[in-house]
């Protein structure tokens, strides 16, 4: 049996991260764009926390995950808020209908 | 400027510019219309000027000379200086023309009683005054042509009074523009003197004249042009025709400008700058006094028009001066200009006297037509007018020559100096010079006594009016009284020969450059010619009063038959030698024509070039702005037209949708992946 190595991680945090850009570029739904974010965070954690494990031997990467999950906690409360104020103002969280910038 | 004389010079000269200054602006809301202001200014100036005299008769020195001097414009190398210059002579000037000033101030207050503009014709007064007083004191060229112009300035005023008069505005204009065109001759000269001797100071100039940095044709041709502007002021022939014309102004004006002021500028500048004038300048000076002489007074003989007699009598005085001055009596020329004052200014004003009583006897009898100046209407006045009779016989007597009168000596000292250089220059001219100047003479004392006697002897022309004129007031008597005395008494003693001496060129050098000196002439032919000239001059003087007795008086003759047959003489003197039709002719249609040919240049070629131009900058406009339309703003629009289809073309991209902007990035970056991976 293969032990578990650091590509093996690194090939998980970037299944995860696609699964996340697919889920931000594909789904309707903010709230499901919101999560395959959180994916996207959580795959670059896993690669903090991997690197952290099998180059450095410190904790600065073990460090830089935990601060990621804190920020990332924050930003999804405001993302939420926009959500929530999107759905205030056009009664919906369809994103294809938000597209006031349109040039 | 500690010196007192030469403060209180100034102060004589600046007292009647206050008063002019305070009468153009409040004189009307004074008392009296403040005709007092510059009638007392100007004779506190008399008063300071006869102490001034007083001093100087009794400090009794021919040089004495003191001037004061002031830097005025410095540009560069040029500086020009000013300053004023009392000499004997400057003295002699203001007790003078300070005189005849105040006289005529005090004779204008009964005179221009009731005028429309009383208060600004005494202020005129007091800017004539101050003209003539600051031409008399300056000591360069430069001052005495702003003076020059100033007077000439006041005269225009005068003259032109009464300017609702067509004839009064048109005499003004003509004084002004024909004295002009002298003076620009003069200026012609005085910029010929800064173009050689850099300086317009006299006795710098005469300084460089006598060390020769200026002589020969350009000195005689400078001396000649200066001597323009005397021709102009000083009414000599050819410029003489202005000032029987200003006759229209106010009498008093008239004999402050025949007397005082206007016309003796011109003697006094000849005077003032005698030793400038070379030999030949001064023939030519000469001659042009003699005809002017000749040519006025018999012109005189004819007219009826008392003030044109008296006009047509001082051009002729003044020609005598002129000739005198070039025939180098220069004291005898200066002495005359005096002693004309006097008793020019008495006639004048005494035929204002007249004039005023005429012209009250014609506003009796409600009598507005007949013209008060034509001694044709008047005769039999001496019993009215005691007084005015009295004073003009004396200033006619004074005029005429007739012996123990001022104006004898003067005249004889004239015709002296003309015999003295007739016999001792060779020249033939001085010779006619001196021949016509005697004529003149009898000529002179015809035409006065024929005055006097068509004015106040004989029968009166019109009973009704004799018994209506009357004396003038104290006011008019006065003066004329006064100037009487002078006319009789100004001669006696040779006060005037010891005060003002000749000038002699030779003093003025700077270098110690030995002239020769020119040999005077014998003291016995001037003995000679003083005695001969004496006699001759009392000669021609007697034979004109006789003639002019046997006509008027006797009536031995009669002049109406006498002007009949010799109609063609006649009318050639009445009408004043065709002059003022022989400048209509040629002066006056060639200023017609030659505005005519400019107003058709204006009109044509001017004009014309003016609309070419016009007309092309119009089509050259049209080009342009077709240009502009067409190509500038086609470039602009293509520029504008690409931009904007990139710009609708890219537009498509920005969907606002987030998600299509992340699909595009992560294209972008799969694509610089592929690159990454192609290219390294």
């Amino acid at each position: 049996m293969m032990p578990v190595g650091l590509t093996h991680f690194l090939v998980l945090g970037a299944i995860l991260f696609c699964l996340g850009l697919l889920a931000v570029i594909t789904k309707r739904n903010a709230v499901t764009v919101l999560m395959g974010v959180e994916l996207i965070i959580n795959a670059a954690n896993i690669n903090f926390i991997a690197f952290a494990r099998y180059l450095d031997k410190d904790l600065d990467g073990q460090m830089f995950g935990v601060f990621v999950i804190v920020i990332a906690a924050a930003s999804a409360a405001v993302a939420l808020a926009i959500v929530l104020n999107i759905y205030q103002r056009m009664r919906s969280v369809n994103l294809d209908e938000a597209d006031s910038l349109a040039g | 400027m500690d010196n007192p004389i030469l403060t209180q010079a100034l102060i004589v000269l600046l007292l009647p510019l206050a008063a002019f200054v305070i009468q153009i602006f409040v004189g009307k809301r004074l008392p009296r219309q403040g005709d007092w202001l510059p009638t007392s200014a100007i004779f506190i100036g008399l008063i300071l000027a006869i102490t001034l005299f007083g001093r100087m008769l009794a400090n009794y020195d021919p040089a004495f000379k003191i001037s004061h001097r002031f830097d005025w414009i410095n540009i560069g190398s040029l500086q020009i200086s000013f300053g004023i210059l009392i000499d004997n002579l400057t003295v002699i000037m203001l007790v003078v023309v300070t005189l005849v000033s105040a006289l005529v101030h005090l004779f204008s207050i009964g005179y221009m009683h009731g005028d429309v503009r009383y208060s600004r014709y005494f202020a005129y007064l007091a800017i004539f005054s101050f003209s003539m007083l600051g031409l008399v004191l300056v000591d360069n060229f430069f001052g005495i042509y702003i003076f020059w112009e100033l007077v000439g300035l006041s005269s225009y005023l005068l003259i032109g009074h009464w300017y609702e008069k067509k004839s009064a505005s048109d005499a003004a204009i003509k004084a002004f523009i024909t004295t002009r065109i002298g003076d620009i001759g003069m200026l012609i000269g005085i910029m010929i003197i800064l173009a050689t001797l850099g300086t317009f100071g006299f006795d710098e100039v005469f300084a460089g004249v006598a060390d020769g940095k200026l002589s020969g044709g350009l000195l005689t041709f400078a001396g000649i042009m200066i001597f323009f502007g005397a021709i102009g002021k000083s009414a000599q022939f050819p410029l003489h025709v202005w000032l029987p014309d200003a006759m229209e102004g106010p009498t008093p004006v008239s004999a402050l400008i025949h007397a005082a002021t206007m016309v003796a500028a011109g003697v006094y500048l000849v005077g003032r700058t005698f030793v400038f004038y070379s030999a030949d300048a001064l023939l030519f000076i000469g001659v042009i006094g003699t005809i002017t002489a000749f040519i006025a007074a018999t012109i005189a003989i004819t007219q009826m028009d008392i003030k044109k007699v008296l006009a047509y009598s001082t051009i002729s005085q003044l020609g005598y001066m002129v000739a005198a001055l070039g025939v180098g009596g220069y004291m005898a020329g200066l002495f005359h200009l005096m002693t004309h004052a006097f008793f020019k200014a008495l006639l004048f004003l005494g035929s204002g006297s007249v004039i005023h009583a005429m012209h009250h006897a014609y506003h009796e009898l409600h009598d507005h037509h007949s013209d008060p100046q034509d001694m044709r209407n008047m005769g039999g006045l001496r019993t009215k007018m005691p007084i005015t009779f009295a004073t003009m016989l004396a200033a006619t007597c004074a005029i005429s020559g007739v012996p123990f009168f001022a104006g004898f000596f003067s005249k004889d000292a004239i015709l002296a100096a003309a015999l003295e250089k007739a016999l001792t220059s060779h020249n033939p001219i001085h010779m006619v010079i001196f021949g016509t100047l005697l004529l003149c003479a009898g000529i002179t004392a015809f035409y006065m006594f024929r005055l006097v006697y068509l004015t106040f002897f004989g029968e009166p022309a019109k009973k009704e009016v004799h018994h209506h004129a009357q004396e003038s007031p104290t006011v008019m008597t006065v003066p004329l009284i006064v100037l009487g005395v002078l006319a009789v008494a100004g001669g006696y003693g040779h006060w005037f020969e010891d005060l003002v001496t000749k000038p002699d060129l030779a003093a003025y050098a700077t270098t110690a450059l030995v002239s020769p000196a020119v040999p005077e002439a014998g003291h016995e032919a001037a003995h000679t010619a003083h005695t001969m000239a004496m006699w001759l001059s009392i000669f021609a003087a007697g034979l004109g009063i006789l003639i002019s007795t046997a006509f008027y008086y006797w009536k031995k003759f009669s002049a109406e038959a006498m002007a009949e047959r010799f109609k063609p003489v006649y009318n050639f003197l009445w009408n004043k030698w065709y002059f003022d039709e022989l400048y209509a002719k040629t002066v006056l249609a060639g200023t017609h024509l030659f505005s005519r040919i400019s107003g058709w240049f204006d009109l044509k070629v001017i004009d014309g070039l003016v609309n070419g131009v016009a007309k092309i900058t119009v089509l050259g406009s049209r080009l342009s702005g077709w240009n502009d339309n067409k190509i500038v703003d086609g470039l602009v629009n293509l520029t504008a037209n690409v931009v904007g289809w990139f710009g609708a073309t890219l537009r498509e991209v920005q969907t606002g949708r987030v998600q299509n902007y992340i699909l595009m990035a992560l294209g972008a970056v799969v694509l610089l992946y592929v690159l990454q991976l192609a290219f390294a």
